[in-house]
């Protein structure tokens, strides 16, 4: 009787023995001529890339790596936006994260690098990273130590509809906000939407407070109110202010308050389509607006977000981020090789020419063919302040009550002074 | 007392059967340690899903809603009642309170008795009874995640299915912002609701009416009852016992919602259409407050425990009386 007990057991221990000695052979082997060892390392690559041609090239790429590293499979995990956000907080707190994983730095990386969930990349990556562009491994830096490498960095401002704005006889994109609030009223006037906004997701909107907020209180006003957990100061007030005098001018579509982001019925399809002139979106709104929408191809253009009268903040002070990735702790080498395959100047060139995001790697720059695109990397390479998204560059429950009184704040139902009040009290609650 | 013992009926009584003594006492006792250790053994490892799946997480939460907590590691920072106090004078969370009952008002005042009605005309002799009850049952067999997505794109200002019908028959009027207006919004989810979950209720009417028997209308019919009179003192009251289950599940199902609120709305506009479930999903898994959004889960299990226990009690107590007598009545 004791017999089959006794080889059960053997085969268990045969098992995992087997099943460790592999991952440790194919940890080694990771640099493809290895090559003895029989075992496959499969890696999860968790993105956010499901619009086209993104997608698409992304799983392009993931098989020419195969292709290069014959031992390492790559399984590719695709999420929406929001959809991504939840469910990496779930897998956050089970305290397990995917091999590879999109990040966008800031708060909710260091969250899970203070729960010990993220690979310290520093030296593992020290043969490639330092030949990166400075400004976009800025969100990835947690005390000095490199925890993702990016593989997008841009900023957010208005894309508008040229062919529109001329009906509406405005010449120039309005460099201060009394200037755009007079393009708002003109293009009302011709009966076009002026915006387009997705009320529903909330974090649209938060980009126009954060980005009045650095206009009329400088740069780093918003990460020192954030450490002195004090939001209350004049200049944030004056923010919801100028928020709400465009607010008044009522320039959003029909419905804003329930419109999502990438949907047919939309925000970028709105401005791809023609039905609304502008939109304050991110480096990846071209791609977003001719995915959900028609797309404007040459009608479209990009202006900074206009500096406010009287503010301390300067037209040249960018408010954006990247996207990058970042390893689970304890991920095997083939995901560093990965990180690095991906963030080669070929694979980068590649990026930037298919896909429309801005190049990391430096060599890459030359890449750019969209005039859009190059307006957007010459704001970013004359930027003379940068701020980080602020639903990731705050923990998450202040991040989120920031995107939740601007939403108020543009629904009617809280005063700019509440914002302060709100965005202050939520900051104070996280230790 | 051996003619009624079981292996005896088995056998019948052709068989020989062996003589009765200690021996067969003694297998008697044997057989029901045997029937004990397989009862546990079929039951145990149920009990331990149970266990571990459904009764440790509610005591979890229970013990987390006591805790500023961020979902890493245990909880630690010990609050006290903090997150109850803060949930009740939350006004979103106390908006919640009041869109719960608002829905369970017009569930039970408006969709049951829309799904009655239907069920009611499907019991009558009619042609293609069953293709109709087919279509108004369909939509419950989709999920509350495709609905949702349905919906807002029907619902969608201007461009969606509802705002052009409506233009083109030149009710343009009628048509609005739907979810995307504050004052509406509930009103458009209930839409929603009732288009999904009133053929699931008419299902179980249909079931309830065929099992009235006919001959008691027909005595009624003789005794010169018109059609309302019949549904009054007839149907109704025999329909009883489902209609009762049926605003059960319905009260339930109210307090509960949350999917197709989250695709439609995410809550919005400006927590419109917020409910318990959404908020709670919101603290939980956006902002990492898993302390407070346990407790909110609490409030919302107390809420369902109470209203499940009251409603037991006094309203279907009948009901599970008649189950049991009827039941014991057959031991007979």
């Amino acid at each position: 009787m004791g017999d089959p007990g006794l080889s059960r057991r053997g085969f268990l221990a045969a098992s995992a023995a087997a099943g460790l000695g592999m991952t440790a052979l194919s940890g080694c082997g990771g640099d493809s001529d290895g090559g003895s060892s029989d075992g496959t390392t499969t890696i999860e690559w968790w993105n956010i890339s499901t619009t086209e041609p993104t997608k698409g090239v992304w799983a392009a790429l993931a098989k020419k790596f195969e292709a290069q590293n014959p031992k390492v499979k790559i399984k590719i995990v695709q999420m929406e936006n929001d959809a991504y956000k939840s469910k990496m907080t779930a897998l956050t707190a089970s305290g397990k994260l995917p091999d590879i994983f999109h990040t966008w730095g800031g708060g909710v990386l260091r969250q899970q690098v203070d729960a010990g969930l993220v690979e310290d990349l520093t030296d593992r990556t020290k043969d490639f990273a330092g030949s990166l562009l400075p400004v976009a491994k800025e969100p990835y830096l947690l005390d000095e130590k490199v925890y993702g490498i990016p593989f997008d960095m841009g900023m957010i401002g208005f894309w508008y509809n040229k062919a529109l704005f001329k009906d509406a006889g405005i010449t120039e994109p309005p460099t201060t906000w009394s200037g755009f609030l007079d393009a708002v009223r003109e293009l009302k006037a011709k009966g076009t939407t002026p915006l387009a906004l997705a009320g529903k997701e909330k974090w649209p909107g938060m980009y126009y407070w954060a980005y009045l907020a650095m206009r009329t209180a400088g740069a780093a006003a918003l990460q020192k109110a954030y450490d002195d957990k004090d939001f209350t100061g004049d200049p944030f007030v004056q923010a919801g202010q100028h928020l709400q005098e465009l607010v008044d001018l009522q320039p959003f579509q029909k419905g804003f308050l329930g419109a999502a982001y990438s949907t047919p019925t939309g925000q970028a399809a709105a401005v791809g389509n023609g039905k609304a002139a502008m939109e304050l979106m991110g480096q990846w709104a071209p791609v977003v607006q001719a995915d959900s929408g028609k797309g404007l191809g040459d009608d479209l253009g990009f202006f900074p977000f206009p500096a406010v009268d009287g503010g301390k903040g300067a037209i040249t002070e960018v408010f954006g981020g990247g996207g990058g990735h970042a390893l689970r702790s304890g991920a095997p080498q083939a995901a560093v090789d990965f990180l690095k395959f991906f963030a080669s100047e070929a694979t980068d060139v590649e990026l930037v020419k298919k896909t429309g995001v801005l190049p990391v790697v430096p060599a890459a720059e030359s890449a750019i063919a969209d005039p859009n695109i190059k307006a957007v990397q010459a704001q970013l390479k004359g930027a003379t302040g940068f701020q980080l998204y602020l639903d990731q560059a705050y923990a998450p429950a202040v991040g989120q009550e920031v995107n939740d009184s601007v939403a108020a704040l543009i629904a009617g139902s809280k005063s700019p002074q509440q914002v302060t009040e709100s965005i202050t009290q939520a900051a104070k609650e996280e230790q | 007392m051996t003619s009624t013992f079981l292996p005896d009926k088995r056998t019948g009584p052709d068989v020989d059967v062996p003589p009765m003594s200690a021996g067969a006492a003694k297998g008697r006792a044997r057989r029901r340690a045997l029937h004990w250790l397989t009862a546990v053994a079929f039951q145990v490892p149920a009990l331990v899903l149970f266990l571990v799946l459904v009764l440790l997480p509610i005591l979890f939460a229970l013990y987390a809603a006591f805790f500023r907590w961020g979902g890493f590691g245990m909880p630690s920072d010990y609050i006290g009642t903090d997150n109850f106090t803060r949930l009740f004078q939350d006004p979103v969370f106390l908006g919640d309170l009041w869109r719960c009952l608002v829905l369970v008002v017009l569930s039970v005042a408006v969709q049951l008795p829309f799904a009655l009605a239907m069920a009611v005309l499907l019991n009558q002799r009619l042609r293609g009874r069953a293709v109709y009850r087919m279509l108004f049952f369909a939509p419950y067999v989709l999920s509350e995640a495709i609905t949702g997505v349905l919906f807002s794109m029907i619902f969608a200002p201007d461009d969606g299915l509802a705002d052009q019908l409506l233009g083109h028959v030149g009710l343009d009027g009628l048509g609005g912002e739907w979810f995307a207006d504050p004052s509406m919004v509930m009103a458009t989810l209930f839409l929603v609701m009732t288009w999904k979950y009133f053929g699931f209720h008419m299902m179980l009417y249909l079931a309830g009416l065929q099992s009235i028997p006919r001959e008691l209308t027909e005595a009624a019919l003789i005794d010169g009852a018109n059609a309302w009179q019949r549904f009054r003192s007839v149907t109704l009251p025999l329909l009883a016992p489902t209609l009762r289950i049926s605003v059960f599940l319905s009260v339930i199902g109210a307090i509960q919602l949350f999917d197709l609120v989250w695709v439609t709305t995410a809550g919005g506009p400006d927590h419109h259409s917020e409910t318990m479930a959404v908020t709670m999903f919101q603290y939980g898994f956006k902002r990492y407050q898993v302390g407070y959004a346990s407790a909110i889960s609490v409030v919302m299990f107390g809420i369902s425990l109470v209203f499940a226990l009251a409603y037991q009690r006094f309203v279907l107590r009948r009901d599970l009386e008649g189950a049991t007598t009827t039941m014991r009545g057959d031991a007979k």
